[in-house]
């Protein structure tokens, strides 16, 4: 069994960061160029974390797979980035921005955690403006803000509708800094295929070229994993084709737990799925939800055209439900509101999957023009999807999958449980909970690149003698590339019939019938069968074309749909074992009668952590327990 | 979910660039591509395309893509001539098969440049413009020493504006649609979204200068202005920032001739 200890500081919860930092080893200046750090990733955490260590003096190597940077899909993130700056003066406080991240992630993130993420979140804020991130500003030249779900005040910055493109550039300029000055050893078209452990500590990776094929070793003081989410085990979701859990997952056979697998975001507004062939849905950001109203017809099976439809007969759900939080109310409880109206067979569109979010009040009240100037973009994007104008006609959105909570476990210091092994942003599951609150993720990116992983490194690396790290033809990497040469020649070898992706489809349906927005025993019960049949299909029957030498982008979606589906029976084994409803995870069986989760602190108040045990066998589940000292778990009242 | 076939489908003919690595030889090759749906983008569409390729044994066409919406820059097909295909201010990955006829013939083939070689097929290597980037698009501004974010306050106009110039995506398109392959439209959105704010004055010239230096080595060609970077660029940044790039170039070329050098740029040894 796996030891989690979260390293959680003493004292009270305002003052734990501030102690921690005092109180933790340092590194000297001339001592910090002999340390080699491996960053994986170049999203806002991988090239925040490279460039805040490059520039503190260590030596860093990064690996992305995208052939820039700058293509990481932090890029897409549309709303904005949440800071308790109080520019508003309408209440916020580090403690409300706590408060409200802590709750929205159903009382299933670490107290100490997410109080630190609330202290950066105001130097974040001040990090990008000074790098030149343009925010939008007001006519004084102050920086404006918007509202987003699950908070009552107006806390969030951004870019018009694309903050997270704002956010990356600024990081990948300072990365980019680092790289002109030799400080950051980048290597482009580099896929991270193993984790090198010697000596129960993580100190290499094994790489993959993937436009040559060439395959090498890496040896560090220390490795970062920052390499994203794993929604795309879905296969339909708005992550990018790209992303994968390849890195995490070979970080897990190597010995780091995965934790609380199954918390999922379904984020609500996103252009329904119009046919067999699709390849990715696209997000409408949670920022429409400032200005546009969610409807359905109050009659089920009404297919009149929204503008035909009276006032009298349309439901405004949300406003209904939740009048507090109105169209505001956190994703997880938006998303589901959906599917139940969705089951009413009140959804609307040729599918039914649809509900409406509708800008005519919005336009009424302030005019077409400001319309435009806040949502201009996302308007055209919606426009080019489904050749149908928002301005004229309500839009039609449905839950999709957009991001994941769960993650590598880590402790305070962002180290997983192999040590040397840190995981930063989307790809740990230390601050979100349950359910992540909208313009959060932007934050803990930046917050573990910039502000935390500089401080928490150290700690770890001054423990190391220096140049102690191991040679790269250290047994353990020999064993490791041995590994990643057998996986390649095993696919090309196969000479199945059927293409990667017809694998990655049929996956996706089990995940989202059996693992999606709603969840029975019975469901999770039946996709532990069929994915390891469709595993047993994949390896029998899988066509990888062409060679191992070259680019050959079947080959890279072959070892990541292979890694899916592993991670995917784990999801359904987590969410199968977690017998309650909380945030994102939710399971039919427990319910309110109103339909809100049932959650059982008693019995789940904590972490899963999945230890693996090698293949084929059943892993071990660890749990950390989550002891909250301050705040009272209490029931999520939106309403 | 639709059926697909409740949509009325239609077939086009692709004349597509093979090319088997950056040194081999390419060729355009003809690949039908049936029961195609309007509704498609026109990236799914090659995956249809090249599932079909697979299940006859013939190897995949290799293209660039990831986000599928238009932000991360990585789709870089030039459609019929044009990059990124006939919609205006859209990337390939936002072209639907709506802009398309039964029975067309689509010629597809990667962005064209000195600058950008070619990988595979339809992949090129644009790691140039990651170079320009590393020589000066920055502004320098270690983690823990900023000011507080509204200690400078910034004209709603000025910070529009460098909005519009920073939306650049780095795809190349400006490069692939300029007769010359300059890479001016790209530079210039940098240097000028960095120029226009308060925070950017410091390395102005610095900037400006080494960009452009680096831009000169790598292989880019003059700029003429005729304007087609614009005119393809699927965030429609303005050639306006081109005009403004060579006015901050001609006012840092003739400071920096008539400014001693500075002894040491290399910071205090003491």
């Amino acid at each position: 069994m796996a030891t989690l200890d979260s390293k959680i500081p003493s004292g009270p919860l305002a003052e734990k960061w501030r102690k921690h930092k005092t109180e933790i080893k340092l590194v000297n200046p001339a001592n910090k160029r002999k340390y080699e750090v491996i960053v994986v990733g170049a999203g806002l955490a991988g090239s925040s974390a490279a460039s805040s260590l490059a520039d503190l003096g260590y030596k860093v190597k990064c690996f992305v797979f995208h052939d820039s940077p700058r293509r990481a899909h932090s890029i897409a993130a549309q709303g904005g980035i949440n800071a308790a700056k109080n520019y508003q003066n309408d209440g916020d406080s580090v403690h409300r921005l706590f408060y409200d991240t802590l709750k929205g992630g159903d009382y299933r993130a670490r107290e100490a955690n997410v109080h630190r993420l609330a202290e950066v979140s105001v130097n974040i804020i001040d990090q990008c403006v000074a790098q030149g991130v343009p925010f939008a500003r007001e006519y004084g030249g102050l920086l404006a803000n918007r509202s987003f779900g699950g908070a009552q005040v107006s806390r969030t910055f951004y870019a018009r509708g694309q903050t997270g493109q704002q956010l990356l550039l600024g990081a990948y300029s300072a990365l980019s800094r680092m790289v002109g000055a030799g400080a950051v050893d980048l290597h482009t078209n580099s896929e991270m295929l193993d984790l090198v452990v010697v000596g129960g500590q993580a100190k290499g990776v094994i790489i993959r070229n993937l436009v040559t094929g060439e395959i090498s070793r890496h040896s560090a003081d220390a490795v970062i994993l920052a390499t994203g989410g794993y929604g795309n085990v879905f296969n339909l979701s708005t992550y990018a084709r790209g992303s994968n859990t390849t890195a995490i997952w070979r970080a897990y056979k190597r010995g780091a737990c995965m934790a609380n697998p199954c918390y999922t975001q379904i984020h609500p507004t996103c252009i329904p799925v119009s046919g067999d062939y699709q390849s990715k849905l696209t997000l409408m950001s949670e920022s429409l939800r400032n200005d546009g109203r969610i409807w359905a017809p109050k009659k089920a099976g009404d297919t009149r055209a929204p503008a035909a439809i009276p006032e009298s007969e349309r439901d405004y759900y949300l406003e209904r439900l939740y009048p507090s939080f109105g169209n505001l109310a956190p994703r997880d409880i938006a998303s589901r509101a959906a599917k139940r109206i969705c089951d009413e067979g009140r959804g609307v569109g040729s599918t039914g999957l649809g509900v409406y979010l509708d800008f005519a009040d919005a336009i009424h009240r302030l005019g077409e023009p400001a319309v435009r100037e806040r949502y201009g973009n996302l308007f055209d994007i919606y426009h080019e999807i489904t050749a149908e104008s928002a301005y004229k006609a309500p839009m039609r959105i449905y839950p999709a999958v957009h991001y994941t909570m769960g993650g590598l476990w880590v402790d305070y210091n962002l180290m997983s449980n192999i040590p040397g092994l840190f995981v930063l942003g989307e790809a740990n599951f230390s601050d979100h909970g349950a359910n992540r609150l909208g313009a959060s993720a932007l934050m803990q990116g930046l917050a573990d690149g910039y502000f935390v992983i500089p401080y928490t490194i150290g700690d770890y690396l001054a423990g190391q003698k220096p140049g102690s790290r191991p040679a790269s033809d250290a047994p353990e990497f020999q064993q490791a590339e041995a590994d990643v040469r057998g996986q390649t020649t095993r696919f090309l070898a196969t000479k199945g019939n059927l293409p990667v992706s017809h694998f990655h489809k049929k996956l996706g349906k089990i995940m989202w019938d059996r693992c999606g927005m709603a969840r029975t025993k019975a469901g999770l019960e039946a996709a532990l069968q069929e994915i390891p049949a469709l595993r047993e299909e994949f390896n029998a029957s899988v066509n990888v074309p062409g060679s191992a030498d070259t680019l050959n982008q079947s080959l890279e979606k072959a070892g990541r749909v292979a890694d899916f589906l592993d991670l995917g029976e784990l999801m359904c084994r987590d969410a199968l074992t977690r017998e309650e409803s909380c945030g994102g995870h939710f399971r039919e069986e427990h319910q309110f009668a109103d339909g809100e989760c049932k959650r059982d602190d008693e019995k789940f108040g904590h972490v899963a952590a999945w230890e693996y045990q090698g293949e084929g066998k059943t892993p071990v589940r660890n749990t950390e327990a989550l002891n909250y000292e301050f705040t009272k778990m209490s029931l999520r009242n939106y309403k | 979910m639709v059926a697909a076939s409740t949509l009325k489908t239609f077939s086009v003919t692709l004349r597509v660039w093979r090319q088997a690595g950056p040194a081999a030889t390419g060729a355009f090759v003809d690949y039908p591509a049936k029961d195609i749906s309007p509704d498609m983008s026109f990236l799914e569409m090659l995956d249809v395309v090249n599932d079909e390729l697979s299940a006859q044994g013939i190897e995949p066409i290799a293209f660039a893509h990831d986000c599928r919406e238009g932000i991360c820059g990585t789709c870089s097909c030039t459609i019929n001539g044009k990059p990124h295909g006939p919609g205006k201010g859209v990337a390939t990955c936002q072209t639907y098969m709506r802009s398309f006829s039964d029975a067309d013939t689509i010629v597809v083939e990667p962005f064209r440049a000195r600058a950008f070689p070619v990988v595979k097929d339809l992949v090129t290597d644009r790691s140039a413009f990651d170079k320009i980037q590393q020589s000066g698009g920055f502004i320098t501004a270690r983690a823990g020493s900023a000011p507080d974010a509204n200690a400078l306050p910034i004209p709603k106009g000025d910070a529009d504006l460098a909005m519009d110039a920073a939306q650049c995506i780095g795809c190349g398109a400006c490069v692939a649609a300029c007769k010359n392959a300059s890479a001016m439209l790209f530079v210039s959105a940098k240097v000028g979204h960095l120029g226009l704010l308060p925070q950017g004055q410091a390395e102005r010239d610095r900037r400006v200068l080494a960009m452009v230096n680096t831009m000169d080595t790598l292989g880019f060609g003059s700029c003429t202005n005729q304007y087609e970077c614009s005119a393809a660029c699927p965030k429609l940044i303005s050639h306006d920032f081109i005009a403004r790039m060579n006015r901050d170039y001609l006012t840092a070329s003739l400071r920096s001739a008539f400014k001693p050098a500075p002894a040491n740029t290399g910071g205090g040894a003491a």
